[in-house]
């Protein structure tokens, strides 16, 4: 599987899809897409990097252990359920923060924010998996 | 005169050893083990709060209070005080008063000894709960909350396995007697629409013209027994022994044993008074009382002989209980008051001898009165009111109980010869326990005896002084506390006078004089009893202690057992099993109904999709057809891209996306399972086998095709569509409707799936740590990728 070509073109391509899975994650509320879809592609990104180049390197790219990944996005998405608690209205009412930035309307949202919680999530778990059943092969 | 308390304080007095246990481990780093005396200050206000309800409580009134806690099932915290309430929220908090200064002296340089007030304030806070407990399900909880907290501290010194399995032992006993009892509250519940025990007892015979008396009667039962340790669930309260003493003292005398008592005079009223109960709880409480003693002669350890004369006790007072006639419930409720009393000091007392003499067996100990003149002081009171000799509250009560035995019309004679062989006994155990190890010559024994310190010997003093105090002014507590406690056991207000004299020879006094008379003998032959019952006992050989034991090691081998067969740990069978199971979910009902759909009238396709079919059919011949297993899960992916492409072509993108990102997946992730497993390449399951796999196979897509058939036969509800379809922008702003109802309709859903994700994802990664150390026998697969594909379902 470790031809030079793949080597060699797998890292790029590793960036663009996790790119790629953010924006597929950040236009998810009004087009296709999502964080289910975007952990996905984020996923297969990271299971492409290790195949290529072993799973060490991705270990080290990533910086902490994919599960804390996961971890920290079921956090989030717990999180931005509590915030309506503050206002008075029931768990997980969603709460809406448009603001301008260059002319350009951002909906900050808490949907925003459970939504990069499903992401982490479904990235962490699936890539966690997948680095696991790679380890063998690099060692 | 009204009580100097408001509804609110109450409330708050039952709260505050909970928060008492909170501060209880702090306050034990400042102060070490002198923390007992402000810790002690908690329970003994409690005491004075609850003493404001003396005075109304004694002319028949009674106080409810309750804060909402789950209005919509009609759970509240609620509390009920009258007399039986005000009775024991008074033992547990005055008794708890000296039992917090006793385990501070006890366990004095104990490491844990924060964590151990900690749990005595939980056990306290759990038992005050109870006893004045309104609402049936509160009620349940502290129920429940006492048999927690007792197994935390039963197995307190959880290094020696004697202890955990005697913490393990009460807990399964009483905490699934909690369970039969739930039931009991739940049928009452439904059967009378009613969870205030205070409405209940309101009405006296709404249980009893329900037609559920009889399993509403059993059920209540069964929780009682167990937790008052009725013969035969007898067999956890001695081996409660292994908790350090201050822990006896407490469970034993006034609380956690009692609260099965206190449950069968609290539905006295309600429960009481039929053929049933006057004959099923005075023959278990006769015999558990005849059982007890006899156990505890055959002891020479202090607090097991203790621990059985519990036993004994506790039928006496089931027994009395069971006979429902006032003047024998009115000797249960004096002995109630006169038990715990003596047996909360002598608890002590044996824990003082054990922690100053080194031993609490009685062979080892004798003339310690001299080295311990106020332990032995206090054990002699107590001692004496144990064996109901006057000038003692315990003298009191043998006459009333035995005016009471001797006056039923029932079975008067029976239980009468009972009590007076139970009693005499009893006598035998004070005997032993309170003089025996005072008296004779000094004995060498392992540690040198002297005096405890006043945190040792003030519990035992003021309880024993007590019990001598409340007999030489019998009037007064018959008034305050006996009167009170029987009106709520009976269910009218009832006014008694007691004496402490009796005013004319009568049958009580001769039967009274028998007890001492047998007593005095059987103790001169005590050591002859002791072998006798012994060796009957060795003869035996199987008791229900045995039979615990015989049951858990039952349950346990029944469901290794049961795992052997259901978790064989063959993937194969797992597999075969789940399709089976899901292929009967979608076929049977069909087969029952009859509703299979109408066969669909054939649309028009243009040739791309019919191209499209053409490739997931042709990829899933080619899964059929493949050689090897590579081959066949690169095949089974052309299938799921063609899906993929269905999805898109009929407006799902969204459905068609995941579908496209999950198959990649699982053809990655299968292909990394098959280099990591050994498997052979090839397949090489005989015709057989593939042919019943591929039965259940084509049965689930058969049954899976016809369901959707059938389903899209139906009308179509429109009501949730529209709904999604008009609000998503509107109020959620996002005009793609899967995400948002991802998202924010049913975000909640969501919020659950993404849990299960990442759970599986940490088995599925635990699961190969585990098989990354021996080698996997063949077709042993895990299958990662179901955690991806559950989402397609969305």
């Amino acid at each position: 599987m470790r031809t030079v070509i793949f080597r060699t073109i797998a890292p790029y391509l590793s960036a663009l899809m996790v790119l790629y899975s953010i924006f597929v994650l950040l236009r998810g509320h009004n087009e296709p897409g999502g964080g289910f879809i975007g952990g996905l592609i984020a996923a297969s990104a990271l299971a492409i990097f290790g195949i290529a180049c072993g799973v060490a390197a991705v270990r080290r790219a990533i910086k902490v252990h994919p599960m804390s990944i996961a971890g920290f996005g079921l956090f989030m998405g717990a999180a931005a359920g509590v915030i309506s608690l503050f206002t008075n209205q029931p768990f997980m009412t969603s709460q809406w923060w448009p603001i301008d930035l260059f002319n350009v309307q951002i909906k900050l949202s808490t949907p925003l924010i459970f939504d990069i919680g499903v992401y982490l999530v479904v990235v962490g778990a699936i890539s966690s998996i997948a680095l696991a059943l790679e380890e063998r092969e690099s060692d | 005169m009204t009580p100097a308390v408001t509804d609110e304080t109450t409330l708050l007095a039952v709260l505050a050893p909970f928060a008492a246990a909170v501060a209880a481990p702090f306050l034990t780093k400042w102060f070490k083990h002198n923390a007992a005396w402000p810790l002690a200050v908690v329970p003994a206000l409690i005491f004075l709060h609850f003493t404001g309800f003396v005075a109304p409580v004694s002319e028949g009134q009674s106080f409810v209070a309750a804060v909402a806690w789950a209005p919509s099932y009609g759970v509240n915290f609620s509390i009920y005080v009258d007399g039986l309430s005000t009775l024991f929220a008074l033992l547990i908090s005055g008794i708890g008063t000296f039992i917090i200064l006793y385990a501070g002296g006890y366990l004095k340089g104990h490491p844990q000894q924060g964590r151990f007030f900690s749990f005595l304030f939980l056990f306290m806070g759990a038992m005050l709960g109870l006893v004045l407990g309104n609402n049936l399900i509160s009620m349940f909880i502290f129920w429940e909350l006492t048999s927690i907290t007792s197994f935390l501290l039963i197995g307190f010194d959880h290094l020696r396995a004697a202890s955990r399995r005697a913490a393990i032992q009460a807990l399964v006993v009483t905490g699934g007697g909690g369970l039969i009892l739930l039931a009991g509250f739940i049928v009452i519940i439904s059967a009378t629409g009613e969870i205030e025990m205070s409405v209940l007892l309101a009405s006296p015979d709404i249980i009893k013209d329900t037609g559920l008396y009889v399993p509403i009667f059993l059920l209540v039962l069964g929780g009682a027994f167990t937790k008052s340790a009725q013969f035969p669930f007898h067999f956890w309260l001695p081996n409660a022994m292994e908790a350090p003493t201050p822990v006896s003292a407490f469970l034993h005398s006034a609380t956690m044993v009692k609260a099965g008592v206190y449950l069968l005079m609290r539905m006295h009223p309600l429960l009481g008074d039929t053929a049933l109960w006057t004959t099923v709880l005075p023959l278990f409480g006769g015999v558990t009382l005849l059982v007890g003693t006899i156990l505890a002669v055959r002891q020479t350890d202090l607090k097991l002989m203790l621990a059985y004369t519990t036993v004994a006790s506790l039928g006496l007072l089931v027994m009395l209980t069971g006979t429902s006639h006032e003047k024998a419930l009115e000797g249960a409720v004096l002995y109630l008051l006169a038990h715990s009393l003596f047996k909360g000091a002598l608890f002590m007392v044996a824990g003082t001898i054990d922690h100053e003499a080194g031993t609490r067996d009685i062979r080892y100990l004798g003339g310690l009165r001299s080295a311990m003149p106020i332990t032995f002081g206090a054990a002699c009171l107590a001692g004496l009111s144990m064996s109901g000799l006057p000038p003692f509250i315990g003298f009191i009560a043998k006459e009333v109980l035995y005016y009471g035995t001797w006056g039923w019309p029932d079975f008067g004679l029976l239980i009468t010869v009972v009590a007076v062989v139970g009693n005499s006994l009893m006598l035998v155990i004070a005997a032993a326990v309170a003089i025996k190890p005072f008296f004779g010559p000094a004995v060498d024994t392992p540690k040198h005896a002297h005096e405890g310190p006043v945190l040792l010997f003030a519990g035992p003093v003021v309880l024993s002084v007590l019990g001598f105090i409340l007999a030489v002014i019998p009037h007064t507590t018959g008034v305050l506390f006996i009167g009170p406690t029987l009106s709520s056991l009976i269910g009218s207000f009832t006014e008694i006078d007691l004496h402490l004299w009796p005013t004319k020879i009568n049958a009580p006094l001769i039967l009274s004089l028998i007890t001492i008379g047998m007593g005095i003998f059987l103790f001169t032959q005590l050591d002859k009893l002791r072998a006798f019952i012994a060796g009957t006992l060795t003869a035996i050989g199987w008791g229900p202690d045995k039979g615990f034991d015989q049951a858990i090691a039952g349950i346990v081998s029944l469901s290794s057992a049961i795992t052997r067969v259901v978790q064989g740990g063959k993937m194969q069978t797992y597999m075969a099993l789940t399709f089976l199971a899901a292929g009967a979910a979608v076929l049977v009902p069909g087969y029952i109904g009859g509703g299979w759909p109408a066969m669909p009238k054939m649309p028009t396709y243009t040739f791309y999709e019919w191209s499209i079919f053409l490739i997931a059919v042709l990829g899933l011949i080619s899964v059929l057809v493949a050689k090897t297993r590579l081959t066949a899960i690169v095949s089974l992916g052309i299938q799921g891209f063609a899906v993929a492409l269905i999805f898109l072509l009929f407006g799902a993108p969204d459905l068609a996306f995941t579908q496209l990102m999950v198959e990649t997946l699982s053809v990655v992730i299968l292909a990394l399972v098959m280099t990591r497993l050994n498997l052979s390449p090839r397949d090489h399951r005989n015709g057989v086998s593939t042919l019943v796999t591929g039965a259940i196979s084509v049965s689930v897509g058969l049954g899976l095709g016809l369901t959707l058939m059938a389903i899209t036969q139906q009308p179509f509800d429109r009501r949730l569509s529209d709904f999604f379809t008009e609000y998503s922008n509107s109020i959620a702003y996002g005009r793609n409707i899967v995400n948002v109802i991802l998202v924010d309709f049913r975000g909640i859903d969501t919020l659950g799936e993404i849990a299960v994700v990442a759970l599986a994802g940490l088995c599925v990664l635990a699961l190969i740590r585990v098989h990354t150390k021996k080698t996997l026998p063949e077709d042993e697969v895990i299958d990662p990728s179901d955690t991806g594909a559950k989402k397609e379902a969305v």
